[in-house]
């Protein structure tokens, strides 16, 4: 499982049309234009109370190209199993079902739910974009917000960690678990092939950090090189993981060893939600990504 | 009964270049046809035309500067619009 | 067989496709039955073990999505937990069809009969009825996706089963044939759904809607409604003709027409309230009942053409709204055009027998007399 799309391999259509609700630079936009670019429009699309509930723009038109059903905020994998249900009845094995939710329809309200479909292992993908806070509403913090984040509900900066619903989704076991960077967009694209081409039936799941040009704060253009920075400093580890076993991917390959890192100070001053915290800050939260990684290091070389 | 669907269009949100504080210009000279633009552009604004340069479609470009930033060869610079000006 | 595994069989004879659910009581028999049905292959359905009652409607509502006919089944809290979806089902006019085994809510704990929970979604746009018996829960089952999915409506409908007195009462059950069934009730073709997800002919449901559109979605739901009656009265008319059974419509009408006194009740006590009319009328007291077979929509007119003829009117509310009073009879006030007297009985599932219903009849002619109808009752309040 190594093989890595490149530009060429993307379609030229476009299946999210010009012209949404999205906010400029909005990595979530990006991710699903490039999302259906990988899946085709033979794809049914769940989607809860979200940015892109919004970015739909309004009704009687859509930007988008294949069908969706928005569903509430709690309901998103549920929906997912009704469709998958229906469709297989139907004998419409070629239509896949995409679940694509928030990281508050994810991590939060909508766990439940996904925990119950994961445990079931209903056959669908399933992506968690997270812009790290309930941006819909305006930066209310969510279970994915990271420690010391600004957002409007910990204005001192958040107390508690990051919530890693990746892990989570591990532990149930399904086919297929994946983080993925807006930034990383052929990354991204070449996981949602593995899953969609993975000959197991099952629940593929992908978390996919997409950096939030207002919730964050910083400028619309810098999406990229902010979400870039969260691979590079490895506060955001690339990484698959099936048959058991993890496997870094892309840029978090070479990232190993710490040396390799950008100090994570580069990644937290670019961003407004960090712009309160003291040195004795980014070294704790520095302390914590070298941790992580020393900690997941010993998850790799591991498959069954 | 009378579907309720929405039908996919251009501009659900109206002409969305109306937004856009800054105007990416693109030097076709020094383009190197990398496609980073069309790959990064989250609105999909930016056209690939089969075998040419790409090309920006102002209506619903809403200036946020991304392909400006990730253009290898420097290719795209971000103009603020003049006061008055219309920037269609 | 249980009024609980009428509504299985009634499920699995109208072929249904999708069933999602999750148990509680004294619904779970119903689930248990179709998840029997569809494991040994009596049932081509799929059948989805969701983790929570919001779940199930979320799952049901995706697969009418998809075209699929979707059943689930419910009581009490799962009703009430499952309500934001509920909602999402009438509101998006997706055709699910549900049981609700009425049961009281907590706290305190209480597993018994009583009517709050269905009544409390009555806003959600879905069509409600309640069942008196198991045999008319089994034909219910079956009516329910032919009006849910008519052309004319497409709203899903609910339907409640007293808790114990019909979910779990056996009784003889006449099923029809699966040919007769058949073609009463064709399969559900996409082109009628409001809602359907076509990769061929992709569109957004749900997505934003303006101050300037919504209140035309709203009047179209509106306008459904104003087809249910009929809607309802065409699936009532054909099901008696493939089952040979006399069948209830809108409301039944019993020994009404000469009667000074009408009980106005619903669901399995009303049975016991035909017979406190027939007791009263032994008695020389001209005693009558309207059970609502229907509470959505509301069938004032038929009411109120039922009763014309009598002194008084008595309204059996087995539910109550905090501040209103119970529910039905606040709902029927001003409009049947009588003098309306308000009981709320048997709460908390507490026993309702035929001397109670002769006694809220007597006392309701008592009022009617005195010409002060004004005080609500709480029947067989202690002390």
């Amino acid at each position: 499982m190594s093989s890595v799309l490149t530009i060429k391999d993307l379609t030229e259509e476009e299946f999210t049309l010009p012209g949404n609700a999205a906010c400029p630079g909005c990595a979530a936009a990006l991710s699903l234009r490039i999302a259906l670019k990988v899946l085709g429009p033979k794809t049914i699309m769940i989607v809860p109370a979200s940015c892109i509930s919004v970015i739909q723009g309004y009704y009687p038109k859509t930007p988008c190209r294949v069908p969706v059903l928005n569903v509430a905020f709690a309901s998103t994998a549920a929906a997912g199993s009704g469709a998958v249900a229906a469709l297989e009845l139907k004998g419409k094995s070629g239509v896949k079902v995409l679940c694509w939710a928030g990281d508050g329809g994810t991590a939060d309200i909508g766990l439940q739910a996904l925990s119950g479909a994961a445990e079931r292992n209903e056959n669908m993908i399933y992506v968690c974009y997270d812009n790290e806070a309930y941006m819909n509403t305006g930066t209310q913090r969510s279970g994915a917000t990271p420690r010391a984040a600004f957002t409007t509900t910990t204005v001192t900066g958040k107390l508690e960690r990051k919530k890693s619903v990746p892990e989570i989704m591990i532990a149930h076991r399904i086919p297929y678990v994946a983080t993925a960077c807006a930034a990383f967009p052929l990354d991204f694209a070449s996981k949602l092939k593995r899953a969609e081409s993975m000959p197991v039936r099952g629940l593929k799941y992908i978390h996919l950090l997409s950096p939030c040009p207002p919730g964050w704060r910083f400028p619309a253009e810098k999406t990229v090189e902010v979400g870039k920075l969260a691979v590079m400093t490895g506060m955001w580890i690339l990484y698959e993981w099936y048959d058991g076993g993890y496997n870094l991917t892309g840029p978090s390959k070479a990232l190993l060893e710490k040396s390799r890192r950008r100090p994570l100070k580069d990644y937290l001053s670019i961003q407004g939600r960090f712009g309160h915290l003291k040195e004795e800050d980014l070294e704790s939260l520095q302390r914590d990504v070298d941790e992580h990684w020393e900690e997941f290091s010993k998850k790799l070389g591991i498959r069954a | 009964m009378k579907s309720i669907l929405s039908k996919p269009s251009e501009g659900a949100s109206g002409l969305t270049g109306m937004w856009r504080i800054k105007r990416p210009i693109m030097d076709t000279d020094k383009c190197n046809m990398c496609m980073l633009c069309w790959l990064y552009c989250p609105e999909g604004t930016i056209t690939k035309r089969a075998g040419g340069k790409p090309r920006i479609v102002y209506e619903y470009c809403k200036g946020c500067g991304i392909c400006a930033e990730v253009c290898p060869s420097k290719a795209i610079i971000m103009l603020r619009r003049e006061k008055g000006a219309v920037d269609r | 067989m249980t009024g609980n595994h009428a509504v299985a069989y009634g499920v699995r004879d109208a072929s249904a496709e999708v069933v999602a659910a999750y148990p509680i009581t004294p619904q779970t028999q119903i689930v248990e039955k179709l998840a029997e049905f569809v494991e040994k292959g009596e049932m081509r359905g799929r059948y989805i073990r969701v983790e929570s009652e919001h779940s199930a409607m979320a799952a049901c509502i995706a697969a009418e999505a998809c075209g699929a006919r979707s059943f689930t089944a419910t009581s009490s809290h799962g009703l009430l937990y499952m309500s934001e979806m509920i909602f999402w089902a009438g509101l998006g006019s997706f055709p699910v069809t549900m049981a609700v085994v009425t049961r009281t809510l907590a706290p305190p704990w209480s597993i018994w009969n009583e009517h709050t929970d269905i009544l409390s979604q009555r806003d959600a746009g879905w069509v409600i009825m309640m069942c008196e018996s198991a045999q008319e829960a089994y034909d219910t089952a079956i009516q329910a996706f032919r009006i849910a999915e008519d052309e004319r409506l497409v709203q899903p409908v609910m339907y409640g089963l007293d808790a114990f007195s019909v979910s779990h009462t056996a009784e003889e059950v006449d099923l029809l044939e699966k040919k007769d069934v058949e073609g009463y009730l064709p399969p559900l073709e996409p082109s009628r759904l409001r809602v359907y997800m076509d990769p061929e002919n992709p569109g957004t449901f749900g997505n934003l809607v303006g101050p300037d559109r919504m209140m035309e979605i709203r009047h179209s739901i509106k306008e459904a409604f104003d087809r249910a009656r009929v809607v309802i009265k065409d699936a009532v008319r054909d099901y008696e003709k493939i089952s040979g059974r006399r069948q209830v419509g809108l409301i039944e009408e019993y020994r009404c027409s000469d009667a000074e006194v009408v009980m106005i009740t619903t669901g399995a006590s009303s049975g016991d309230a035909k017979d406190a009319a027939d007791y009263l009328r032994d008695e020389g007291v001209r005693a009558g009942l309207v059970r609502l077979r229907v509470i959505r929509p509301l069938p004032r007119e038929e009411i109120s053409d039922a009763v014309k003829g009598a002194k008084v009117v008595a309204v059996v509310d087995r539910d109550y709204s905090f501040g209103y009073g119970g529910i039905l009879a606040g709902e029927l006030e001003g409009y049947i055009g009588k003098k309306m007297c308000r009981f709320v009985a048997g709460l908390g599932g507490r026993d309702l027998t035929p001397e109670d219903f002769k006694g809220i009849a007597m006392k309701a002619l008592e009022m009617g007399e005195k010409g002060d109808v004004s005080k609500e009752i709480w029947w067989g309040l202690k002390g």
